[in-house]
């Protein structure tokens, strides 16, 4: 029956021949998406093993000399605590990651929920779950953000919180619209005709085919997460002074800049930034991978 | 033959999204899709349905199988009325009585496997264990077509082929081996070649599984080669009922011969008859009075404005909405 | 038939291609016909054997990646494919005009009727005055049958029908030699339909058209069209009168497609099918591309491909069944 006919062994399932047809397919999107990945699994990497990166502690205030400029000894020189930057910069990662992915984390799990009930159920539930979601949006995220965590005091938990509550109606909006097009699609009547109850239309049928969308917002939240979480440290709210932090560390080294040491902040500065280019393009990535187009350019 | 399905004077209107100006006044436009119909389907018959666009023929599809809910009038299936039916009962009734939509590749969720789709109205409604499962899918997918089963059961929507998809939504309505299949335009949205594949099918199914049909369609060339009796419907209103014969030989209404006259034919010696109704399609929310097709009508007179015509008998089992002869 | 009126338009072995990520699709391959003046060609096939492909390549409106790799559109002894901005521009609406299936998304909708008419006039024609062009629209419209007020409307205010007829009417007003259609009347109802193919073959005598009808409904084409092209993955199976074509195919796909549709006027108790699918135009199949789901198939079928030749007058067929293939 005409091309239907299961997939003769062609190749020898090699690695090396996936990529290169995965490219070959995906053309540039799958750079980007690589280039992000590798970022990603580079700092979780640090994350997860800092002793392999270094051997100082970040909190060790006689790692060298005072304020040194990056040598072999100290690759990021040292800060104004003699505190080896480098170390500062791998621990810190724990510490952005893990609040950046666990408000995403959070907002995703209190979002996605609402927006599919909101969106399938309608009527007055989702008007006034829509308006307290569209007021809290309104809100500049940043200035959201400091309010809580203002609001909250100071403490790991506490920010995680701050930053997650802004994110909440990002996820609502996006699943909610999805929602409320899909359910208009021919496929949930079909559901219904087969005699699917509602739980399981919204899980079997609207979830999966909104869920592609939210993958992608998954990883450019984080990435604004980050964003957030830094500049709330920068502004001294949140963390205790004890716990390594990019975003503290770029405001304590933001005053030596002048006297011409450049290294406090500036590394730092780049992690922060290389960080959420490493989301960003995981997810601009995901975005055209998991949409691909039909015609290639 | 015993009545399988009945629809009694079902009515339905669609309320319309007014401006502010419609709260104030009393009277809500509706689009008014179907204005009591009733239709009977005899066991194992194949009664089509046909009509051009705003007819209301596939409303009224729905309505039979409650996907919509009548303004008014009742729908009875087995001589039992479905219209009030609680949720349990309304579920068996869905197993016993299913659609076949028009578009295949909407009608298919993009993130469901073949498989997955075709199973799962078997697993709503709790038949069979896992393994008992595929196995009747896997059989089934052999018998609509989908060969090689196996292979194709993995497969996705948007891997297969218009023909293909088309038969994975007509699997997964007969899995659960109803009596009562509504087939809305299933072949609309196919090409030439597949379109005869999918009527063969159809037909073949209907004599192995003992089915019922309402075969939904704007094609009489099609109607008259799979329905064993025709309902032409207009505007929201039935219009002409006949066994097949005697409407292709017989037809009575005017608009009923319009439609056929109209039909093209894929023969070049043949000529369309060139005495067409006047106009278009009138909108469903003001249709005239009286008998909606009487400002088209070639042979309308003035009685034709006053009342509805009612149905009449011109020949056994052949109904007319026309007051004329 | 005119079979001594001249040749207004002539294709020889255009051929398009476009890249897709896993290969290359050979819509279009070798495909060769000529239209004559006044005459309506057909060109008949189902889904993605090329046959709109071509028609938007008569026109030059393919889009990229889609392009043409080879071949040549002769229209009045110029090439079409050679032309280029302002003779391309002034050749599309004015000597040759398409129009397509879905009319409502081919008009602007924040566009009236008549500015619709009076654009393409001045557009065309900028030394017109708006008096003349107003004449010309009025007496457009009343060929088409539509009513002086429908001029300020908008098209979301018009019927499926009417927005048609709109649509050949600007298609028209600059008085064109060839009119293409693609799929005219897919989203019409019958009886729409019915009044369309009226009109049309009233407009076709009014102003001297020929028409290339591009579709897939073979009663629509056995209406309209003096000669049909059948197409099937990409080039043409045969090409004859509609009588020929009709009542005497040749070619076994031909055979197939008007035996698999419905005829409301015969009595059929049974329809003849064709099982299978229409080839993969990434690799298609070695030799003629419908072997593999050809009836009448043999051993050179799946080795080489057969000519489009004459084998009976005017009426060509590319198949072995009539080929010497010694």
């Amino acid at each position: 029956m005409g091309n239907q006919q299961p997939p003769r062994r062609l190749l020898r399932f090699s690695p090396a021949a996936g990529i290169a047809s995965l490219i070959r397919k995906y053309g540039g999107e799958w750079w980007i998406l690589t280039a992000g990945a590798l970022i990603i699994v580079f700092i979780v990497f640090m994350t997860a093993f800092p002793r392999v990166f270094t051997r100082y502690s970040p909190l060790d205030q006689e790692a060298g000399g005072q304020m040194t400029a990056p040598s072999r000894a100290h690759i990021m020189g040292t800060d104004n605590l003699s505190r080896d930057v480098w170390a500062r910069v791998v621990y810190g990662a724990q510490t952005i990651l893990g609040v950046a992915l666990a408000a995403a984390l959070m907002s995703a799990l209190i979002g996605i929920p609402l927006g599919l009930l909101s969106g399938f159920a309608g009527g007055i539930f989702d008007r006034i779950l829509s308006l307290v979601m569209d007021s809290v949006y309104s809100f500049p995220g940043l200035i959201l953000a400091i309010a809580f965590a203002a609001m909250l005091g100071p403490g790991v938990i506490n920010i995680t919180l701050a930053v997650a509550v802004v994110y909440i109606p990002t996820y609502f909006r996006l699943v909610r619209g999805q929602t409320l097009s899909i359910k208009e699609e021919v496929y949930v009547e079909a559901a219904r005709a087969i005699g699917a109850r509602r739980p399981t239309i919204l899980s079997r049928y609207v979830f999966p085919n909104v869920i592609a969308t939210v993958v992608v917002i998954f990883s450019l939240n984080i990435a604004d997460a980050i964003m957030t979480e830094a500049a709330l440290s920068y502004i001294g709210l949140g963390l205790p002074a004890g716990i390594p932090d990019w975003g503290m560390d770029l405001s304590m080294g933001k005053k030596f800049l002048p006297s011409g040491m450049w290294w406090m902040i500036t590394f730092p500065g780049l992690m922060i930034m290389l960080l959420a280019l490493g989301f960003t393009m995981l997810g601009e990535g995901l975005a055209e991978v998991l949409n691909p187009r039909l015609l290639e350019k | 033959m015993a009545t399988l399905v009945a629809a009694i004077d079902l009515v339905k209107d669609f309320a319309l999204r007014g401006s502010l100006f419609d709260a104030f006044s009393s009277h809500r436009a509706a689009v008014h899709a179907v204005d009591r119909v009733s239709l009977t389907l005899a066991e194992g018959e194949v009664l089509g349905l046909a009509g051009e666009s705003g007819s209301g023929k596939s409303t009224t599809g729905r309505l039979l199988l409650r996907l919509l809910e009548p303004t008014s009038g009742r729908v009875e299936y087995r001589g039992r009325d479905i219209t009030g039916l609680g949720t349990r009962e309304l579920a068996a009734f869905r197993s016993r009585a299913q659609i076949v939509f028009q578009d295949p590749n909407s009608s298919l969720s993009p993130r469901m496997s073949v498989g997955q789709a075709i199973t799962h109205p078997l697993q709503i409604h709790g038949i069979g264990t896992a393994a008992e499962q595929k196995a009747r899918v896997l059989d089934l997918m052999e018998k609509v077509g989908l060969s090689p089963a196996q292979f194709l059961y993995r497969k996705y929507p948007h891997q297969l082929s218009g023909g293909q998809s088309q038969r994975v939504v007509i699997a997964r309505a007969l899995i659960t081996r109803p009596d009562f299949l509504v087939a809305d335009e299933p072949l609309a949205m196919a090409d030439v070649s597949v379109r005869a594949l999918i009527l063969q099918l159809m037909r073949q199914l209907k004599e192995d599984m003992g089915l019922t049909y309402l075969f939904i369609t704007h094609d009489l060339a099609t109607a008259k080669y799979l329905c064993d009796r025709i309902a032409v419907m207009y505007l929201g209103r039935i219009v002409e009922v006949a066994p097949r014969e005697e409407l292709f030989s017989r037809p009575h209404h005017p608009y009923t011969k319009a439609l056929l006259a109209a039909v093209p034919v894929p023969d070049p010696r043949a000529r369309r008859d060139k005495n067409l109704p006047r106009g278009e399609i009138p909108s469903a929310i003001h249709p005239p009075p009286g008998c909606h097709f009487h400002p088209r009508c070639p042979f309308a007179v003035a009685k034709c404005r006053e009342a509805r015509p009612p149905l009449r008998e011109i020949a056994p089992g052949h109904v007319s909405a026309c007051i004329l002869d | 038939m005119q079979s001594t009126s001249e040749t207004i338009l002539r294709v020889n072995d255009l051929t398009i291609q476009y890249p897709i990520s896993i290969g290359i699709v050979r819509a279009v391959e070798g495909v060769s016909f000529t239209l004559a003046d006044g005459e309506a060609l057909g060109l008949v096939g189902e889904s993605g054997c090329g046959k709109s492909t071509l028609g938007l390549s008569l026109l030059k409106l393919l889009r990229p990646p889609g392009r043409v790799t080879g071949g040549s559109i002769l229209y009045r002894g110029t090439d079409i494919l050679g032309l280029d901005g302002r003779a391309l521009l002034a050749m599309r609406g004015r000597s040759i005009s398409m129009i397509f299936q879905n009319p409502l998304t081919s008009l602007n909708p924040l566009f009236t009727v008549e500015r619709h008419f009076l654009e393409t006039i001045h557009f065309h024609d900028p030394s017109r005055s708006r008096g003349k062009a107003l004449a010309a629209t009025g007496k457009m419209l009343a060929t088409l049958g539509i009513e002086e007020k429908r001029l300020r409307e908008y098209p979301h205010q018009l019927s499926g029908g009417m927005r048609q007829r709109i649509m050949i009417g600007l298609a028209l007003i600059m008085n064109p030699d060839i009119l293409i259609a693609d799929e005219p009347t897919t989203s019409l109802d019958v009886i729409v339909e019915a009044g369309f193919t009226e009109l049309l073959a009233n407009l076709r005598k009014v102003y001297k058209l020929s028409i290339i009808l591009i579709t897939h409904n073979l009663g629509l084409v056995a209406e309209i069209a003096d000669r049909i092209a059948v197409m099937y993955g990409g080039k043409i199976m045969e090409i004859g009168s509609a009588q020929d074509i009709f009542a005497r195919p040749m070619h076994p796909y031909t055979q197939g497609l008007i035996d698999c549709v419905p005829n409301i006027r015969l009595d059929q108790k049974e329809l003849v099918t064709m099982p299978g699918s229409p080839p993969d135009l990434v690799s298609p199949p070695v030799g003629c591309r419908f072997a593999p789901r050809c009836p009448k198939v043999m051993p050179v079928c799946t080795e080489r491909i057969p000519g489009l030749l004459e084998h009976a007058p005017e009426h060509s067929a590319a198949c072995w069944l009539y080929e010497r293939h010694g």
